[in-house]
């Protein structure tokens, strides 16, 4: 597995002064004020702040859904504040896995369907039974997301995100709507997925508990990094609770 | 393969389905009445282009006193003639076993031998005339079914002044009488008068015209001109008392076939287009809805690489789906609804055959016009939905901002209720909406309007021309104009209590180079029996010199009040006069002139004429006035009054009834489709605060009279607008169906307003009762927990 102390000179992400601001005037709002952050492959690392600090902005912007005011954002060798919308928007189709805190499961589609949304754009995806294999839901596959409970909703999230065997897996606040049993429980899923299929994972969170299982913890607050921590052990997901 | 995306289009349409098929619906309304009137007039045409063609309809018509049969090569030398065919026609009074009062016949003369040059029979039962036999007749369809007379079946008339037997030897139809009324009246009348074609020899004898016609019919060549025909052809015909030639657009029962297609064609317009307009609307707000409901959805799609052209497909499904829904109930509802039409032309235009046929181009048309119309009402929301930023998407949308309304800010808000403040508050954040809905439910008691005030016209031209215009029990024409003097013979008559004259002169009138060639009537100073009225139903009133004329008669020759016209006299001493006229009318017929029948007597000089004369008579000697006016000699025909209406009546009522539960039908649709989907909107937009709102205590009957009171509000301010909608409809409608022979007034009964305004909040109550039942439903925990 690749960490930030491998030598590997070449990150995934590389952002440099990335600046983003909403409105004008005196409604001005820097959601970021010049952010560096480097990610490298097979990486998990956790953007730990409090709501308003910036992270979803820049998890956004990481993921191909907006762009930032200034400063650049390469992935690989792609800078992504250069793409127009259509390569962002390939970007995202063949890069990028998101999982969001409300899970955001179509209601009117079963859970494989949920997966076979997302297979049936990829280039290569995972069989959608195999994604939902690997989160532990292959039995509720075709429960409609209204017969399962938040923590399998979630799950299924993960088994979509990951089914198009994206390079890098966005989790926004992942736990947030759970409790903590079954937070723990999608927790060990995304470690899992990192762990062996080595998608580099960027969660945010505002639940300083997650930070232990992490490779990296991003600090974040009023739209800067203020410190990076690297974890010298990675906590398992089973030891945290909040 | 069904994709996910797809599956997700399947089962939300499967999650809003009574909405869509309210739209579907509408739409398919819109369908149904485009292909009914463009199938049906098509039909009509197609039926009508190929008759004509197979039984050579005549191009030119022409009557005489009485030609020479030598004319005729002189007549196929005009230039642009193709062929020239000469006849006896006559008319005869008919004395039917089944029937007290006499009928009138039409005799025309059939060839000794062979078909009929133009104007050929289709022959239905039995055979034409042969040679030699007397007495036998083919007689036309309708008069035949009336009357169940059969080939071998006779029938006796009064020919040239004398009874004859005569025997039935087969049964036509004729391209003539396509649709057959005697000339002078409004409605067919199939038991009263009938078309009997008998062999030339025998009519050359009973009516003194051996070697001689009074009736040419003529074809033209491709490309000849119909006037420069007819101007030589009246040149020929005027020494033998020709009465002037006309083409076959004014041919009577051609024109009334032509009419029709006008009619059909003005509605294929106006009622498709209000609903094609309306279902555009309801999509229109519905998949506006949807998109927002579902931002995070996009979003979500848009976040895994679905890119924006995608996502558009994705709500344009919804429109697709919808509209092919509706083309495919709307097509059904087409076929149904000119399938009843045509079986009401059956009853009126008599055509060998008449099928409904579904065009394949037509349907194209439907096709492209309801696509258009989903696709228009669509885009907005698709461009929304495609257009959505995603990461904007991400984040719950704005509260909605509310602010107080004109009644509170007018310091009038204690007047209101919590409820009643809501309800208000509501409408005036979303006032587009509001208004939309608004038109939405007035184009429904538009369309009420529009279907049932036909109805209204009819029945008001019926009491205006029956008992305003027209108030004698019997009108008698007479073979040969006697003098006036005859209006005593028939004060003699048993039961008659008042006989008034009438003259009818066929005429030509020109002013400059335009000219018309009409019957120009003599009435009576002191009539009280027929009595013409104008377009405000005032009684047109005859100076005792000059001519009274149509408006538009006024605008065909150009003419206005003071000018002098050329007056051809057509029969008689064919003489040419000049006459100014006194007088323009606005009145339905569009195309009459009139005079005093002293003063025109005193103009013509040909003694004091009378054509007919109006009677009213003892309903308790009914039988013996039938009976003596079957036995006088100079009485062509007569018309009862009540008869021939109620023989219309009877034949239209159906047809009315049918089309009015139609539009009932119709119009009930649009108004549910629009007031369900508006409440249905409001319930899913709302569905969070109505949910907090019984969570904390207030009842179902509560919750429920905050979203229905929007409804109601929205049905109750759509009233006036609907009905002042709905009487402008009419009013173009009444414009658009008019054609040069036929005006129409503008009536429109209160009942039928209070008609459209009862259906339509009738289907505001159900709408409202189907959704309060969703309201009770609402459950509590579930909406409480979603996040939105």
């Amino acid at each position: 597995m690749v960490t930030a102390s491998d030598p590997d000179p070449a990150p995934l992400f590389q952002a440099r002064d990335l600046v983003k601001t909403y409105g004008s005037g005196v409604s001005l709002v820097n959601a970021l004020r010049g952010v560096d952050l480097d990610i490298w492959p097979g990486e998990f690392v956790v953007l730990l702040g409090p709501s308003g600090s910036g992270k979803s902005t820049l998890l956004n912007i990481m993921g191909g859904l907006d762009q930032p005011t200034s400063g650049s954002l390469r992935y690989g060798d792609q800078d992504l504040t250069q793409c127009s919308t259509s390569e962002l928007t390939r970007y995202r189709r063949e890069h990028v896995g998101f999982v969001f805190q409300f899970y955001n499961l179509v209601p009117s589609l079963t859970a494989r369907e949920n997966v076979e949304l997302v297979t049936d754009i990829a280039r290569e995806p995972l069989p959608a039974t195999e994604s939902l294999d690997r989160v532990g839901l292959r039995e509720r596959m075709n429960h409609f997301p209204s017969q399962l409970s938040g923590g399998e909703q979630q799950r299924v999230a993960i088994a979509r995100a990951i089914a198009k065997r994206p390079a890098v897996l966005l989790c926004d606040e992942p736990t947030g709507a759970l409790d903590v049993k079954t937070g723990v429980l999608v927790l060990e899923v995304i470690a899992r997925v990192n762990r062996e299929l080595g998608t580099t994972v960027a969660i945010i969170t505002h639940n300083a508990a997650i930070a232990g299982m992490a490779d990296r913890v991003v600090m974040l607050s009023d739209g800067a990094i203020h410190e990076v921590r690297k974890n010298s052990r990675r906590v398992d997901p089973s030891a945290i609770s909040w | 393969m069904v994709t996910s995306l797809q599956r997700k289009l399947l089962r939300d349409l499967l999650g809003m389905k009574s909405q869509i098929l309210a739209i579907a619906l509408v739409l398919s309304c819109g369908v149904g009445a485009l292909i009914m009137a463009i199938c049906t007039a098509v039909s009509l045409q197609e039926t009508m282009d190929a008759y004509y063609a197979r039984q050579n309809f005549a191009d030119i018509f022409a009557h005489a006193k009485r030609a020479p049969l030598s004319l005729v090569d002189r007549i196929a030398e005009i230039p642009g003639v193709a062929r020239v065919y000469p006849r006896i026609v006559a008319e005869v009074k008919l004395d039917i076993p089944d029937l007290p009062e006499p009928a009138t016949g039409r005799l025309v003369s059939l060839p000794e031998f062979g078909e009929p040059l133009l104007n050929g029979l289709h022959l239905r039962q039995g055979r034409l005339v042969e040679p030699g036999r007397a007495g036998e007749v083919v007689l036309n369809e309708a008069f035949a079914t009336a009357h169940g007379l059969v080939p071998g079946d006779s029938l006796a008339a009064v020919i040239n002044g004398r009874r004859e037997e005569l025997r039935v030897a087969g049964i036509a139809l004729s391209p003539e009488f396509v649709y057959q009324i005697r000339p002078g009246e409004i409605f067919p009348d199939d038991k009263r008068f009938g078309v009997l074609w008998m062999g030339r020899s025998q009519m050359e004898a009973a009516f003194d015209l051996e070697g001689a016609w009074n009736d040419v019919v003529i074809s033209l060549m491709h490309g000849a001109s119909e006037e420069r025909v007819i101007t030589s052809l009246d040149t020929l015909t005027a020494p033998y008392g020709g009465q002037g030639a006309y083409p076959r657009s004014q041919q009577v029962s051609h024109r009334y076939v032509s009419d029709e297609l006008t009619q059909l064609r003005a509605m294929a317009t106006i009622p498709p287009a209000i609903f094609l307009g309306v279902a555009a609307f309801l999509l229109n707000v519905v998949i506006n809805r949807l998109v927002r409901s579902q931002r995070v959805e996009i979003a979500m799609l848009k976040s895994f690489g679905y890119d924006d052209r995608e996502v558009a497909w994705h709500y344009l499904g919804f429109a697709l789906v919808i509209t092919v829904l509706g083309l495919l109930i709307g097509v059904a509802l087409g076929a149904l609804m000119g399938r009843g039409m045509t079986s009401m032309y059956v009853q009126f235009f008599h055509f060998p055959e008449l099928h409904f046929q579904l065009n394949p181009w037509v349907l194209g048309m439907a096709t492209l016009a309801s696509l258009g119309a989903g696709i228009f009402g669509t885009l907005g929301a698709v461009r929304k939905a495609a257009s959505l930023p995603p990461a904007e998407a991400m984040r719950p949308e704005a509260p909605a901002t509310y602010r107080a309304t004109l009644v509170e800010r007018l310091g009038l808000g204690g007047l209101l209720s919590p409820t009643a403040v809501m309800v208000l508050r509501q409408i005036q954040r979303q006032p587009v909406k509001a208004l939309m809905s608004i038109l939405g439910v007035a184009l429904a008691i538009a369309l009420l309007i529009l279907g049932s005030f036909t109805a209204d016209i009819i029945g008001d031209l019926l009491d205006l021309q029956f008992f305003t215009a027209q108030r004698q029990d019997m009108m008698v024409t007479f073979i040969e104009s006697p003098e006036e003097t005859a209006v005593h013979e028939l004060e003699q008559l048993p039961g008659v209590h008042r006989v008034e004259p009438w003259r009818n002169v066929a005429v030509r009138l020109r002013h400059g180079p335009r000219s018309r060639r009409l019957g120009l009537m003599g009435l009576p100073a002191d009539r009280t029996l027929l009595r013409p009225m104008d377009f405000d139903r005032r009684e047109i009133s005859l100076p005792p010199e000059g001519l009274v004329i149509s408006q538009s008669l006024a605008g065909i020759l150009d003419a206005l009040p003071g000018d002098r016209v050329t007056l051809e006299v057509l029969e008689g001493h064919r003489t040419t006069l000049e006459v100014s006229i006194v007088g323009v009318v606005e009145d339905f017929s569009g195309t009459s002139a009139y005079m005093d029948l002293a003063g025109m007597n005193r103009l013509l000089a040909d003694g004091a004429l009378i054509s007919g004369a109006m009677l009213t008579f003892d309903a308790a000697s009914t039988g013996a006035l039938y009976a003596a006016v079957k036995d006088c000699p100079n009485i062509a025909g007569s018309t009862l009054k009540l008869a021939a209406l109620h023989g219309f009546e009877k034949t239209m009522s159906e047809s009315l009834l049918r089309m009015r539960l139609f539009n009932t039908l119709f119009a009930g649709i649009i108004a549910f489709g629009v007031v369900y989907n508006a409440a249905r909107i409001s319930l899913s937009e709302r569905a969070h605060e109505l949910a907090t709102l019984r969570v904390i205590g207030f009842t179902r009957g509560e919750v429920s009279s905050i979203l229905l009171g929007e409804v109601g509000l929205l049905t109750l301010l759509a009233i006036a607008p609907g009905l002042l909608i709905g009487r402008g409809l009419a009013a173009i409608t009444v414009v658009a169906l008019a054609t040069e022979t036929q005006r129409f007034p503008l009536v429109v009964l209160p009942s039928t307003y209070g008609f459209a305004v009862v259906v339509v909040v009738a289907a505001s109550i159900i709408s409202a009762l189907v959704v309060r039942r969703r309201i009770d439903h609402l459950d509590l925990l579930a909406v409480l927990k979603s996040h939105e």
